[in-house]
């Protein structure tokens, strides 16, 4: 059955794409013969290319000279591939480099981006004098018969050095690392951080705002319905006036405080602009802390894109559309913030309080429908 | 005791059956329910390039889509029927691809297929013994781990498809039917096989221990063994310690599939309906999981720096440069790699100052890595390098493991994981270290012992061909991966259609595509080099490569028992190339001091007063007669 409407799903979506056709496309066997004709020329390339490089080897031997020397050859293929290595890395480095993410757009992301750049300094130059090292040494270190290695077994000093040099940097940057992350996951709570509920589901996110009060009322799995859609606890007064959003608006320069729990698989809410990742897990709400710095407009401005949104996706694989379960971000004015957040539906809507005026009404019926639901 | 008791038992039955009987070993007890350790051997490593070929397939397929997602390819659906509905592979099956790519790779090749072969093969070998402590086990550990690969790919002939939560089959998703196809019966199909194949793997690795502990040849002490048999040893203790606690884990994840128990599983609303489970933690399982896992990537990667310190020992005709500190980093990897498994698990929720102590011990790690690496390099250092197709592998390894183990530094950094987890950056991270980085070491060792094992040469040419191909392929595929990570590109995603911000990337995909294509043939030039070689290779001398390991003194063609007369003893460590004074540059380690008192050093005889005299008299009377003339 599942299978069935999922097939069915993946007709209509691919059907739209080629040109709805109904029934299986058809193969075209020409292209395939011509990509395996490809394939078997190249190998016959490659052969041909063996036997000759073999000839003339033989007439080389023949005329009494030494013949190629295939070491040497692949002594020189390092120091090319060094170089031509050394010039791709720049090049991607350069090309795809300036791809990446900007400067994070909060206030903790300075200090991870200021850790990164360390870190990459760093690695980098090791990086860099290794490979070089490997590769040259190939290439001067080519067999020849009229030298011998320099036996060379050990040499404690500069093993030595060697051990604790890496252990001294790691160290430096374990105890930044150490720090920043402890100061990064364990911010306190301020009384004026604004808590935004962030709930994943297959395959979507749910949000909800606290009303005027500033507090999210509790959820509970248990109270799922198909009104009351997050479980929440409307036996609680901090319920009454929160909000639910479609939208993920931010105020700028604000403490924000995202209160994340899943109710199906694992997700993960990851915010890559921001530089905050923390996974939706069902059974252990977890929250992650931070401070919003840059305005969608001012990014625009900045990335030069005028469509640019910040957005919030799933990065913990979590069944067939992970690939699409995003939200919006935008990160405004507090005065903008404020008309937005006047113009939000409460979650406690018409349907949900018919609902709930229902249960209200009569105290020991609601208890039995919690149980009903249970039991479906 | 017992040690001499196997011992004497072996040469015994070696002495009564090694000559007169030894044709009329059917070919059902010589290839297929062999008991010789050569023969699993081949047995594992043909069985590993299967699996390895397979799990390739499976990634060139998702790598297509990957290249091409709005594109359609009747062929797919011809050769995939229901899961590539109209020319497309679905989503659900894409993560199928990637979950079973992921799972044969790093168990079914990179561990079965590498230390299978190698373990049986080397370690009897290179120790100086007859055979494994236990034959017959080893046979069975043969056979646990080719049902374990039969239902594995079984699974894709189930109705739902296979198993589809990703290799780390994280709960709830794997636990629960109807989260996803995959989680059906292929996942049960999964779980099964991987029971199995620990099983396997367990009576594999206590064989390799206890073989390396109790039957080493005369004089074969743990100081004098090759560094291939010191890895293969410590990764055979680190499965025998971590892969039960994926039994465990595996186990009762069976549970709450099957018998409705909820370890794993707390408040779960599924499609809007409530499930009874209540008060497990999806946490616990990554614990057990990353647990075995972590110690498993070790596990995947210290077979091949041990061959890969072997081959470039021999092929630099240098001893390997501070052997010593070579086994103590390989012991403290060892011992490090159990308390480090925490770092795949920073932004689980998990509590923070865990997440900082993990972070402290996985950047300890990095140091006996670091000492490995720049040891490598000294050995290079002023060697006489010889390029065969395996000394090119080995050094693939060790650029491959600097530019992935360099990254590792980042995500060992818990600040940095918050942004790059399950990103790109991760699968350049652990593709390049233990992807490329082991099965090159692998391609190392199959090239460096084929002769061993077939008694014939593969070709020199195509292995340079093979190997530059997939050198600069690899490289090609994995280090633009870092760049889309750290673009915040999320990895197991089927498509970057539906965001704004990733399709800029599209390019970049189709590329690495080509360049994985190309790789991909290219190792169809090893498939042909290997099967042809193995039957019309040039014949392989008794010791192909000049080197000092026991291996090379067995005859070429194979027998029962390794050695027709008695087992070699052993004077001197496996590292003597190019000693100054000696004839050759090599001297193997069936040769005593005494017969090479021209090239013996005062340090040959650290714990030995007595050859140490010897050798004092030797160099007095050298001056003596010095002095005469
Ligand atoms: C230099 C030392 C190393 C450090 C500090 C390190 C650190 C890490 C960290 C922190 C992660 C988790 C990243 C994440 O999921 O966010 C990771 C992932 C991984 N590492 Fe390493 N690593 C090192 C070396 C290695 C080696 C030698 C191997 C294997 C031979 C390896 C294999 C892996 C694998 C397979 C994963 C990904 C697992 C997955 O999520 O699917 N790493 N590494
Ligand atoms: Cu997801
Ligand atoms: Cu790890």
């Amino acid at each position: 059955m599942l299978l069935g409407t999922n097939l069915l799903m993946a007709q209509t979506d691919a059907g739209s794409a080629a040109t709805g056709q109904a029934e299986a496309p058809k193969v075209d066997w020409t292209g395939v013969a011509y990509y395996v004709l490809i394939f078997f020329l190249i190998c016959l390339g490659v052969a041909v290319v063996g036997k000759i490089l073999k000839v003339y080897d033989l007439t080389l031997k023949m005329q009494g000279k030494k013949g190629l020397n295939w070491n040497t050859v692949m002594a020189t293929f390092c120091i090319i591939f060094l170089l031509i290595g050394l010039y791709g890395a720049y090049w991607s480095f350069t090309e795809q480099g300036s791809m990446t993410l900007p400067e994070a757009a909060s206030a903790h992301g300075v200090k991870i981006d200021e850790m990164f750049t360390v870190t990459t300094i760093l690695t980098m130059i090791v990086f860099f004098i290794t490979q070089i090292l490997l590769f040259t040494f190939l290439f001067r270190y080519r067999y020849s018969a009229k030298r011998r290695a320099h036996f060379l077994p050990h040499n404690n000093t500069i093993e030595k050095v060697w051990t604790i040099i890496p252990a001294v940097v790691l160290t430096i940057l374990v105890v930044f690392g150490f720090f920043t992350w402890q100061k990064i996951m364990n911010s306190e709570n301020l009384k004026d951080d604004i808590n935004i509920d962030v709930t994943g589901h297959q395959f979507a996110w749910e949000l909800r705002y606290p009303g005027k009060d500033g507090v999210l009322g509790p959820k509970d799995f248990r109270l799922v319905t198909g009104t009351n859609n997050l479980g929440v606890n409307f036996k609680k007064k901090s319920s009454f006036d929160d909000l639910k959003v479609d939208t993920m608006y931010l105020p700028v320069n604000k403490s924000i405080r995202l209160n994340i729990l899943a109710q199906d698989v694992i997700h993960s809410v990851y915010m890559p602009y921001f530089r905050v990742q923390l996974n939706a897990v069902p059974g252990l709400p977890t929250f992650f802390k931070f401070v919003p710095t840059i305005t969608t407009a001012q990014m625009r401005a900045k990335l030069d894109d005028p469509k640019f949104e910040y957005t919030l996706y799933c990065n913990k694989i979590c069944g067939g559309s992970h690939y699409n379960m995003q939200k919006v971000v935008r990160v405004v004015s507090e005065a903008e913030y404020q008309t937005w957040l006047s113009k939000q539906k409460p979650y406690l809507n018409d349907a949900l309080r018919k609902e709930l005026h229902f249960a209200s009404a009569n105290e020991q019926s609601n208890g039995s429908t919690n149980r009903l639901a249970l039991n479906n | 005791m017992s040690t001499l008791a196997v011992h004497d038992h072996e040469v015994a039955h070696h002495d009564e059956h090694g000559h007169e009987h030894h044709h009329d070993q059917s070919f059902l007890s010589k290839y297929v329910f062999s008991m010789d350790h050569k023969m699993i051997a081949k047995q594992f490593l043909i069985t590993g390039i299967t699996m390895a070929v397979i799990a390739m397939i499976l990634s060139i397929l998702f790598r297509i889509q990957l290249a091409y997602p709005e594109k359609t390819f009747p062929l797919l659906t011809t050769l995939l029927g229901r899961f590539a509905p109209n020319g497309r592979i679905s989503p659900d099956f894409y993560l199928a691809l990637v979950t079973i790519h992921g799972t044969i790779m790093v168990f079914f090749v990179l561990t079965a297929g590498l230390s299978g072969t190698f373990a049986n093969l080397l370690i009897p070998l290179q120790v100086g013994a007859r055979d494994m402590a236990s034959p017959f086990m080893n046979m069975l550990s043969y056979w646990l781990f080719f049902l374990a690969s039969v239902i594995m790919l079984s699974s894709f002939f189930v109705q739902k498809g296979p198993a589809s939560g990703g290799w780390t089959i994280y709960p709830p998703l794997s636990a629960l039917p109807k989260a996803m196809p995959g989680s059906g019966e292929g996942m049960t199909l999964w779980l099964i096989s991987m029971v199995l194949f620990v099983a396997s793997s367990l009576m594999g690795g206590i064989n390799y221990v206890s073989t390396v502990l109790n039957m080493r040849t005369k004089g074969m002490d743990l100081w004098k063994m090759p560094l291939t048999i010191w890895a293969l040893f410590l990764t055979a203790i680190l499965g025998i310690l971590a892969f039960p606690v994926l039994v465990a884990g595996v186990v009762l994840l069976i549970f709450d599939r099957s018998v409705g128990t909820s370890f794993y599983l707390s408040d779960i609303v599924l499609n809007g309906v409530q499930q009874p489970f209540e008060g497990g933690s999806p946490i616990l399982f990554q614990h057990l999981f990353w647990f075995l896992g972590h110690p498993e990537v070790y596990i995947v990667i210290m077979p091949a720096m041990g061959i890969s310190s072997e081959v470039m020992s021999v092929n630099s005709r240098k001893p390997i440069f501070g052997y010593h500190a070579m086994v103590y980093s390989l012991i403290g990897i060892t011992v490090l790699s159990f308390i480090v498994w925490g770092h795949h698990m920073f932004v689980t929720g998990m509590n923070p100052f865990l997440g900082g102590v993990f972070m402290i011990t996985t950047l300890i790690i990095a140091v006996p890595s670091a000492v490995k690496t720049f040891n490598w390099l000294a050995t290079l250092w002023r060697g006489n390098i010889r390029f065969t197709p395996a000394m090119l592998f080995a050094i693939g390894m060790v650029s491959f493991f600097i530019s992935g183990g360099l990254t590792g530094i980042f995500l060992g950094n818990a600040t940095l994981d918050i942004n790059l987890h399950d990103t790109y950056f991760v699968v350049a991270h652990f593709h390049l270290v233990m992807g490329s980085a082991a099965i090159f070491g692998m391609l190392a060792g199959v090239y460096h012992w084929f002769p061993k094992m077939f008694g014939r040469m593969m070709d020199e040419k195509l292995g340079y061909l093979h190997f530059w191909l997939t050198f600069i392929c690899a490289y090609l595929v994995f280090f633009p991966m870092h760049f889309m990570g750290l673009d915040g590109v999320p990895r197991r995603y089927y498509a970057f259609t539906e965001f704004a911000s990733m399709q800029k990337w599209l390019t970049i995909n189709t590329f690495v595509t080509w360049a994985a294509i190309i790789a991909a043939l290219s190792q169809f030039g090893f498939l042909y080099n290997f099967f042809v070689s193995m039957f019309k290779g040039e014949k392989a001398t008794q010791n192909p490569w000049e080197s000092n390991t026991l291996e090379w003194t067995t005859p070429v063609e194979h027998l029962h028992g390794n050695w027709p007369g008695e087992i070699p003893t052993v004077y001197r460590w496996p590292y003597d190339y190019s000693k100054p004074g000696a004839e050759q540059d090599y001297i193997p380690q069936t040769v005593p001091y005494s017969q090479t008192m021209s090239s013996n050093l005062p340090h040959d005889f650290e714990d030995n007063p007595a050859g140490l005299e010897a050798l004092n008299t030797y160099t007095s009377t050298l001056k003596a007669n010095e002095q005469v003339k």
